[in-house]
């Protein structure tokens, strides 16, 4: 096929998934609820208590509100990541992922696609609740809201990556309670996206270096420098190398020749 | 074609001499949970004609159809479609085929265009040559007036007539189709059985329909008999009748599935 039809068939992908995600307002509006009780209840609450000296990116101290704003659009693509593995498993299930799964285009192009759109949607999302943080009084840097678009791009597409590999793995939808349990709230608590991880180092070592070899710790700090124009090049690196082991992963359930789908039920 | 005559050997043998026949599969089998799903199967779907793959429910059909559009690999044997190997040239044998699963794979949410359209946009089609295409299958199954409504409002005869629309958008040589017709009421069952054989001789599209409903299977229909993973029959539904000494299709049916 030409190169004309790959792009046409990456397009379709794309346009398909944003149709989806245009019909599903319920889904949208909820993504959005999510992070901003974060913001209104729990930073507020948490204002008083929790103090964050000043550490980089920072240049001043900052009030908790200011600090929690990366973990929570993480939040949203780790949720996006994870409701697209939901999304896998019901077209697995529905059947369209065989519609998808039998073009002739390569798997892992078809795969590499629909990530591609998980992340491109997961940015108009992102981009109102940072529209309504900053109405709520969370000011960053105008040129932060350009700069952050790749990292956004690469945290999403390893979050995706990530919840594709999972819904290789899971059978039924209802193993979806066991993915919240297991992989979104493990991620992302212990991580540093409700806190810095000296903070964390001061009640608990164990507890900082597993936050250290958590991906979405380097997601949120990539997120976070590039917010304030800055780059932390070793969180970028981390984010990629997580990013090219799921997908890789992923590529590998996916397979043919590995039997995953063989889960497929049908009839006779 | 024989059950006993149509040895592995002896396809092989003809697939050097003939052009290739839209479906060729020699020593597959494939075990799924620790059973074994599909035996040893060996079978040719003849170009340009309607084939009958008859069975039960659990005989192994759906497996097939999964190894055949390489959902997933087989573990033992080799599918050539339209003369490619699956395996080895996947992309050449995907374009080829046209398929209607048995669970509905449609958007709900999405029109009628727009489901197809995103078919069109897996095969690579351009906008123009998938909007052409997109108005000339939906007039021909009848839905062109459709085309905006969200495929949920559709009724399951329309569903599957839309899914058969969209299984040839890309001018594919061979249709597979899984249960098509279950759970529809007798007209939409009558019709879409109807328009699949009238694609057999007007585009001379070749058929692979599997079923469990024997009502649908016509006497010189080419019929592939598949009983708990091993083809019992293979021949013309007369000439299976006529070998196993009964009147029908339906007593010969019935006589191996229950002899197996």
């Amino acid at each position: 096929m030409s190169i004309t039809g790959w792009l046409r068939c990456f397009q379709g992908i794309v346009w398909r998934e944003a149709l989806r995600f245009v019909h599903q307002r319920s889904r949208f509006i909820s993504a959005l609820v999510r992070p901003l009780i974060w913001l209104f209840v729990f930073a507020a609450g948490f204002r008083a208590t929790l103090g964050i000296s000043i550490i980089p990116p920072y240049d001043t101290y900052i009030l908790y509100d200011e600090y929690i704003v990366p973990g929570l659009i993480a939040m949203i693509q780790l949720f996006n990541g994870m409701q697209s593995s939901l999304s896998m498993v019901y077209d697995r299930e529905m059947g369209s992922m065989r519609v998808l799964l039998t073009s002739p285009l390569p798997r892992w192009f078809l795969l590499v696609s629909k990530l591609s759109a998980g992340a491109l949607l997961s940015l108009p999302q992102i981009y109102v609740f940072l529209l309504i943080a900053r109405l709520y009084g969370i000011d960053l840097p105008n040129w932060g809201y350009v700069a952050v678009i790749p990292g956004l791009l690469l945290s999403g597409l390893m979050l995706g990556a990530l919840g594709l590999l999972l819904s290789s793995l899971i059978r039924q939808l209802e193993n979806f309670a066991g993915v919240m349990n297991f992989v979104i709230f493990p991620m992302f608590f212990a991580s540093s996206a409700l806190y810095p991880l000296w903070k964390v180092q001061e009640g608990s070592p164990t507890l900082r270096d597993i936050c250290a070899l958590n991906p979405f710790t380097y997601a949120v700090e990539s997120i976070r420098f590039l917010l304030y124009g800055k780059i932390d090049p070793t969180s970028l690196l981390l984010v990629a190398a997580a990013l090219v082991v799921f997908l890789a992963l992923a590529i590998i359930a996916y397979d043919p020749s590995k039997g995953m789908l063989a889960r497929i039920r049908g009839g006779g | 074609m024989n059950h006993l005559a149509d040895s592995r050997e002896m396809i092989e043998d003809r697939a050097a001499l003939e052009p290739p026949p839209a479906i060729r599969i020699v020593g597959l089998s494939h075990t799924i949970g620790g059973r074994k799903v599909l035996d040893d199967i060996n079978l040719e779907v003849p170009g340009s004609r309607f084939t009958v793959l008859l069975g039960q429910n659990g005989a192994g059909k759906t497996t097939l159809f999964s190894l055949i559009s390489r959902l997933y690999a087989a573990q033992s044997g080799h599918i050539d479609v339209s003369g490619a190997n699956i395996a080895k040239q996947p992309a050449f044998a995907l374009a080829q085929m046209g398929i209607v699963f048995q669970q509905r794979a449609l958007d709900l949410e999405l029109t009628a265009e727009q489901n197809l359209s995103y078919h069109a946009a897996l095969h690579g089609l351009s906008w123009r040559e998938t909007r052409r295409r997109i108005a000339e299958e939906l007039s021909r199954v009848g839905l062109l007036a459709e085309a905006k409504r969200r495929a949920r409002s559709f009724s399951g005869g329309e569903m599957r007539r839309l899914e058969i629309a969209r299984a040839l958008l890309h001018r594919p040589s061979l249709l597979l189709c899984d249960e098509a017709t279950v759970g529809l009421d007798i007209r939409s069952r009558t019709d879409i059985l109807a328009d699949v054989r009238h694609l057999v001789s007007d585009r001379g599209l070749s058929v692979l329909w599997a079923t469990h409903l024997i009502d649908e299977v016509k006497p010189d229909d080419q019929t592939i008999i598949l009983h708990r993973g091993r083809i019992r029959r293979m021949g013309t539904a007369q000439a299976i009748a006529a070998e196993m000494g009964v009147a029908t299709l339906q007593e010969a049916f019935r006589k191996l599935t229950e002899a197996a």
